[in-house]
């Protein structure tokens, strides 16, 4: 077959699903994607069909998560999960480098990436987004080597919401759920009945060289129609909406509103909506000494502004109370991160008000800010 | 540059079942190393010889409960430089502190054939409230990861890192599905300090508070989500008064839930 061009829309008939996850591992990919673990879906290592979701669904709500059986048999038939694919560009833990004594100096060994290329199957408009956005932060004016490496080689497989969760918003910051751009191939999962198939959409030449050899056929008008009916139908039942008109000055010029003691006196200072951010990236790293002295490891962890010790300076702490603490993070995810990254830090998926313990809501939080404050201010735009 | 010297170490025993101190001889590949960088000097687990003090590190495990153990603590204390306590019954008082909340005096009388046996004071305390402690580092037991970071940490002149942050953190870096939020399983783990390296949610069991409140807990937020998710008042009670139960924030926690007037 021809190589297919950018561009270009295809039908992969759903018995036919194999086929692709077959080229890919034949292309040297080691391909992850969401999989059923401990009552959710999260992400892990996808080596067959049988590894995916298939009939599986998500109940989402604020501070509730519930793994349920869908009366279908579709692959992607759910939302997000707990986990991001930040965890395989940044991981959790990392060792950077290690240093070992040699006479009276020592010697550096800086890890390496040696793993094989990644295959990410199943991103969603709202993650190609939050890739964006990391892509900023660890691979724009500082680059940093790990991520750089990894995120290089890693082909993107996005999947279009066939539906959305109770705590997604993807429309209210521009993420989705149409995929538009960054993806090697795009699929919409069409379940029928009666006929079952995906409309494959083709974003880089190196998508479309993994699908030589996976049998595919034109679409029609009919089928492209069909997702864009789906993706219509995603959009109109997002779970939850942000009005994000204003929305740096918003709260930055509310820093003393009285809501902020109210949500501290909820927040568990727990981390847990960090740690399910996909674009939350703070780290902290740590020597780890060998106890004979000779060799030390430095690792790198995942970290967050929730935590007492993140701010601890040498005599002081700058953010000692939870409400300065909930405020930082805020008021950095949707306003500062503006100045920083000239983009929002929130895309809108979910996660951190499904995993939040007690069900912290960001998007009630803006809202309660913005209802007291009389005229919102004044020209379009974020700003 | 390399250490001067060989340190010597003194490991204590108070009110605890030992757990602690074998996790030291748990430590198995890193036992020899350890004895290869310090003197043990007084082990009563791993040796029946005792060097004489003073020493430069203690380990010290268990509570206070008697006149005789207030005495003692204080003789190790003069003789340690350096006095790090181990363990849930060290730093918060032990699963012995439940007597704390209840008439000690009514126990001896009841519980024992020869009550003028039994000499006991009517708490279980912390090292802490004993004598000054240059660190505590928690756990029912306590990780034998984070040990061997003191002892290496001592050996450097430097802070140990042992984080003071909740187990969630530990939970989710681990990869762990949250059993509060997917299971609707009460859990700990969002006022427990970290330590464990979430193990029991690993295991599909919510957190039992076993390293503690961690450095800002809000249980006051936590309790009606736990209420919530099933749990009586008196489950709530119970679940903030084991191996931590003096702790001062767990205390506030179960004695919460207690002075809640009952519902009709
Ligand atoms: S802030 Fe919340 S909704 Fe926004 S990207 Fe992060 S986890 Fe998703
Ligand atoms: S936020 Fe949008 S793109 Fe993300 S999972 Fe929900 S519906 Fe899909
Ligand atoms: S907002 Fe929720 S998840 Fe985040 S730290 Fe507070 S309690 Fe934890
Ligand atoms: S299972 Fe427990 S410790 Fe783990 S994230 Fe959930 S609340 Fe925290």
């Amino acid at each position: 077959m021809d190589e297919l061009s950018v561009g270009s829309k295809r039908i992969l008939e759903r018995e036919d699903f194999p086929r692709l996850l077959a080229a890919l591992t034949a292309a040297g990919y080691r391909v992850v994607g969401p999989t059923v673990r401990d009552g959710a879906i999260v992400y892990g290592d996808i080596r067959t069909e049988e590894d995916l979701p298939i009939g599986w669904t998500d109940r989402q709500e604020a501070g509730t998560y519930r793994l349920e059986r869908r009366n279908d048999t579709a692959l992607f038939g759910f939302n997000v999960g707990p986990h991001s694919w930040k965890k395989y560009l940044f991981p959790p833990r990392e060792r950077l480098w290690t240093a070992t004594r040699v006479g009276s100096s020592f010697d550096v060994a800086v890890e390496e990436d040696t793993g094989p290329p990644m295959a990410f199957l199943g991103l969603r408009a709202c993650e190609l987004a939050g890739l964006d956005v990391t892509d900023r932060v660890f691979d724009g004016r500082v680059r940093d080597p790990g991520y750089h490496a990894r995120r290089a080689r890693t082909l993107l497989i996005a999947v279009q919401c066939g539906q959305a969760g109770g705590t997604c918003f993807c429309v209210s910051m521009g993420t989705g759920p149409g995929v538009t751009r960054g993806y090697d191939l795009a699929l919409t999962e069409i379940v029928g009945p009666p006929h079952h198939y995906f409309l494959v959409g083709v974003g880089s030449p190196t998508g479309a060289s993994v699908l030589r050899g996976v049998p595919l056929s034109p679409a029609t008008e009919r089928e492209t129609g069909a997702a864009e009916t789906l993706l219509a139908k995603t959009a109109a039942s997002m779970g939850r909406s942000l009005n994000t008109e204003g929305i740096h000055d918003l709260l930055l010029t509310n820093m003393e509103h009285p809501r902020w003691e109210i949500v501290a006196r909820r927040c568990l200072s727990c981390t847990n909506c960090t740690m399910v951010c996909p674009t939350c990236f703070c780290h902290t790293t740590e020597e780890v000494p060998e106890l004979s002295g000779d060799r030390v490891e430095r690792w790198r962890r995942w970290d967050s502004c929730f935590n007492l010790e993140f701010t601890q300076l040498h005599t002081s702490n700058v953010r000692k109370s939870p409400l300065s603490r909930y405020r930082q993070w805020l008021t950095h995810k949707l306003a500062s991160w503006y100045d920083q990254f000239d983009t929002s830090g929130c895309i809108g998926c979910g996660r951190c008000i499904t995993w939040c313990p007690v069900g912290i809501d960001l998007t009630e939080e803006v809202a309660a800010i913005r209802s007291t404050v009389a005229a919102s201010p004044a020209v379009g735009g974020h700003r | 540059m390399p250490r001067k010297g060989r340190p010597r170490l003194a490991v204590w025993k108070f009110a605890s079942c030992d757990g602690c101190q074998l996790t030291l001889l748990d430590c198995e590949d890193d036992l020899l190393p350890v004895a290869a960088a310090i003197e043990i000097a007084n082990f009563r687990e791993a040796s029946r010889a005792v060097v004489e003090g003073p020493y430069d590190l203690s380990l010290v495990e268990g509570s206070i409960t008697t006149a005789e153990d207030a005495r003692r603590i204080r003789e190790v204390r003069a003789q340690s430089r350096t006095l790090v306590t181990i363990g849930a019954c060290a730093t918060a008082g032990g699963i012995q502190a439940l007597r704390n909340f209840q008439d000690v005096e009514e126990f001896r009388r009841v519980v024992y054939a020869r009550p003028e046996y039994i000499a006991t004071l009517a708490t279980s305390t912390a090292i802490r409230d004993h004598v000054p402690v240059d660190f505590e580092l928690r756990g029912c037991p306590i990780s034998k990861h984070q040990l061997l970071e003191v002892i290496t940490a001592f050996l450097d002149e430097r802070v140990p890192e042992v984080s003071t942050e909740s187990v969630c953190i530990e939970c989710k870096r681990r990869g762990n599905v949250c059993v509060l939020v997917a299971h609707g399983t009460p859990c700990l783990g969002p006022v427990t300090q970290a330590g464990c390296g979430a193990i029991c949610p690993a295991f599909h069991r919510g957190c039992y508070g076993c390293f503690g409140p961690m450095d800002t807990p809000n249980a006051t937020s936590l309790i009606p989500r736990l209420e919530e998710l099933g749990m009586d008042r008196g489950g709530v009670e119970r679940v903030f008064r084991t191996f931590n139960a003096a702790a001062p924030a767990f205390r506030a926690a179960s004695d919460s839930v207690k002075e809640k007037p009952v519902a009709p």
